[in-house]
């Protein structure tokens, strides 16, 4: 599941800000993918809808890179 | 020209912790917050279920029914506030005085329940034709056009849209255009009415309202509570108000604004030290002579941290001597009316002698470690005072205000 998820964030980033496929990682932190904090809560935003979960804000704060997106999604899809 | 004094002489309040001045005052010394559970036929459809929305509004006993047909929500408690400001003031609008007087009214979206009511209709019930008045219901300067036809005022009427800087502009406007003689009485504040579901949609999409309610400069703080209301100052010449024998609330002595250019919601520190500095500057006094400051204080983990350091930065060692709090922890984030409101809190503590507390306050963060009067105001006969208003677009409003003391 964590690896279709990190696809669909990877395709998302491309798509919606222009970011280089080649460049993501799961250990890429957002700051070093050139995104700042609104670029976050749309990316967030975009995989909640794709997915049909919900991020509390109390986590989103704390999704800073790759992984913590995708983890943050694999726990409200597995609720 | 010299420059003319300007001093506060009425305060009208409509908010969730009061319908008027009094209310209002009360609830701040009594640390008595509005948040709570808002009423809206989608609050269902919302995550966030908490606000400082206003309960039972009715301005029929004030209004005539003709008259409020012509106003959107925020434009009935725009003008609710400015005949209460205008009524303790004791002034008379007359042939000669009303074209020397502006009502400036800031706003941040104006009638937008006019505006939702047209797009339900349109869009939901496939109706061919929305209300005949939804322009003039809808238009951001319908509170300041409605207060000058309710009281016949002829001067400069306009409305700011800074979004929650808005009052702080429109005051530091108005304080401006007296203060150069371009006007010798105002009404200046700001109101808002942000409960629509779309809108409410919208700050629940982007992710900075807490789930449960607003703790400025705590350390388990998780947000901001929207909040409505409208907050109005009578602003005149100091010769004026002496003149009328009136009873003189404050004193404006300065305003200061800057703006960040640098991100749309992020703020900036330097932005906002600033503005406080600049407002300092305009009021010719120094940082130490600062008592309190009533903060921009959202809840946000980003907007609190930063403007304390913005504070330690402008005060130095006197940031450990001064208190700053939150009135947004009782009445809400009215958004373009909340630095209105808190500009009359500010009056009325220079006044009373009292600092307003920051309510919901749980544990001390490290990074806003000053003195934030938490959970219960306190007696200190106080000075000077600075407003903050830090707005989304990065645009800085900062108000400075004296205590009348006779002379």
């Amino acid at each position: 599941m964590s690896e279709a998820i990190f696809e669909k964030v990877a395709a998302l980033l491309a798509s919606k800000k222009g970011v280089n496929r080649e460049l993501v990682t799961i250990e890429s932190s957002f700051e070093e993918l050139g995104l700042d904090s609104l670029d976050s809560i749309e990316l967030i935003a975009d995989l909640e809808e794709e997915f049909k979960v919900t991020i509390p804000n109390t986590e989103l704060q704390n999704i800073k890179t790759i992984r913590n997106a995708v983890d943050g999604l694999a726990k409200a899809i597995n609720g | 020209m010299q420059n003319r004094r300007v001093v506060v002489t009425g305060t009208g309040v409509i908010s969730a912790i009061g319908k008027n001045t009094a209310e209002f005052w009360k609830s701040v010394v009594e640390c008595r917050s509005g948040i709570g559970p808002y009423d809206s036929p989608f609050a269902d459809q919302i995550r966030f279920k908490n606000g400082a929305d206003v309960k039972n509004f009715d301005a029929t006993a004030s209004i005539a029914k003709g008259d409020l047909d012509l106003m959107d929500r925020f434009a009935q408690f725009a003008v609710l506030a400015a005949k209460e400001a205008v009524h303790q003031s004791g002034v008379q609008f007359n042939e000669e005085n009303s074209y020397r007087t502006a009502v400036i009214c800031g706003t941040s979206i104006g009638g937008v329940h006019a505006q939702e009511q047209s797009y339900y209709d349109l869009y939901r019930e496939n109706k061919t034709r929305v209300h005949p008045l939804s322009i003039p219901k809808t238009m951001p300067n319908g509170a300041a056009s409605n207060i000058s036809m309710q009281m016949g005022i002829r001067g400069p009427v306009y409305a700011i849209s800074t979004a929650c800087a808005s009052s702080n502009h429109a005051i530091g406007n108005a304080f401006w255009l007296i203060r150069s003689g371009v006007c010798d009485q105002a009404i200046a504040g700001g109101s808002e009415t942000p409960f629509t579901y779309t809108f409410l949609k919208a700050w629940e999409a982007i992710r900075v309202v807490a789930p449960d309610t607003c703790r400025p400069f705590s350390k388990t703080r998780q947000g901001m509570i929207l909040g409505e209301g409208a907050g109005m100052l009578m602003l005149e010449t100091l010769k004026s108000a002496q003149q009328r024998g009136a009873t003189i609330l404050g004193e404006i002595i300065g305003f200061g604004m800057t703006s960040d250019a640098s991100h749309i919601t992020k703020p900036d520190q330097l932005g906002a030290e600033r503005a406080m500095s600049v407002a300092l500057k305009d009021a010719a006094i120094l940082p130490e002579q600062i008592d309190y400051i009533n903060a921009h204080g959202t809840a946000t983990l980003v907007n609190d941290t930063m403007e304390i350091a913005a504070v330690r930065s402008v005060f130095g060692a006197h940031a450990s001597q001064l208190a700053i709090s939150s009135t947004k922890s009782l009445h809400g984030h009215a958004l373009g009316a909340t630095s209105s409101l808190e500009a009359v809190a500010t009056v009325m503590a220079l006044k009373e002698g009292i600092l307003p507390p920051t309510a919901n306050f749980e544990e001390k963060d490290e990074t806003c470690d000053l003195d934030v009067v938490p959970n219960a105001s306190r007696r200190r006969n106080i000075h000077f005072a600075l407003s903050n208003a830090f707005a989304f677009g990065g645009l800085n409003a900062v108000l400075a205000f004296k205590k009348w003391e006779g002379s």
